[in-house]
């Protein structure tokens, strides 16, 4: 499947997947960010439940503590 | 444009800011020089000492609530800047309430899980009002890092994404103020774009 992650396309080998095999798959192993899917704003608690879709425009960020 | 043409503009507007340490205030400060007519400050938090170090506050003002001592310095810059204080933990419940009416809303928080807290609140609650949000602030030097991203029309990002605050990479002025700014003026750039 073919997404667009942070303005950038990039393509998975796999059919379907959640946002956790997202963050597994692409090691975004800080604990605290923001990902957006189609614009929607996905909590921390629904990101094994939330599917992926082919086609989908998904944006990530980190938060960092400081300010 | 000129230049009362444009303070003219941004005399109109109103901008909630969530938080008022270093780049609260800082930013505060700029918005207020720039002319944006009502500042919505909240902060629960008091000056200390260890703040002045980047910090838009002053040696007498330690012990005052951040959100008096920073609207007594705006008005010292700029008199016709309404501000409006709030000493408060903001939270999930008076977020929509303290920023009702503002045109956008600047992040400025400390910690992280604040961070993602105000995010998901603005999101929800308060659909299509742009956040300007820092994340990545720490440390000194490394301009060239520093960027300001669109995730889209409600939410942007101003930072280098990557340094968190700790004791090997404490918060300092000239990094702090760069984003701080870098907030002010995409604050300018999305209100020059309103009606």
């Amino acid at each position: 499947m073919k997404i667009v992650l942070n303005n950038r396309e990039e393509e998975f080998e796999r059919d379907v997947m959640t946002v956790s095999d997202m963050i597994t798959l692409k090691n975004f192993s800080f604990k605290l960010k923001i990902i957006k899917i189609n614009g929607k704003l996905i909590l921390r608690d629904n990101y094994d439940s939330t599917v992926i879709n082919d086609g989908d425009n998904v944006q990530m960020f980190y938060l960092m503590s400081g300010g | 444009m000129k230049i009362a043409v444009i303070e003219k503009h941004l005399g109109k507007f109103r901008v909630g800011i969530a938080g008022a340490g270093g780049l609260g205030s800082n930013c505060a400060v700029s918005l207020a020089r720039a002319g944006v007519g009502t500042l919505v400050i909240a902060d629960f938090d008091i000056v200390e000492e260890f703040n002045l170090s980047r910090q838009y506050y002053f040696r007498d003002q330690t012990g005052l609530p951040k959100v008096l001592a920073l609207r007594e310095n705006i008005n010292r810059i700029n008199k016709a800047i309404t501000v409006l204080t709030y000493q408060v933990k903001l939270d999930t419940s008076n977020i929509p309430e303290i920023f009702k009416g503002c045109h956008l809303i600047i992040e400025a928080f400390d910690s992280a899980e604040m961070k993602e807290m105000l995010i998901g609140t603005v999101q929800e609650k308060m659909p299509g009002i742009p956040l300007i949000v820092g994340s990545g602030l720490a440390g000194w030097g490394k301009n060239e890092d520093i960027k300001c991203r669109k995730i889209d029309d409600s939410l942007y990002i101003c930072g280098d994404e990557t340094l968190e605050t700790t004791e090997e990479f404490p918060p300092m002025a000239p990094r702090v103020g760069i984003i701080a700014a870098m907030q002010a003026n995409l604050a300018v750039e999305l209100i020059m774009k309103m009606e």
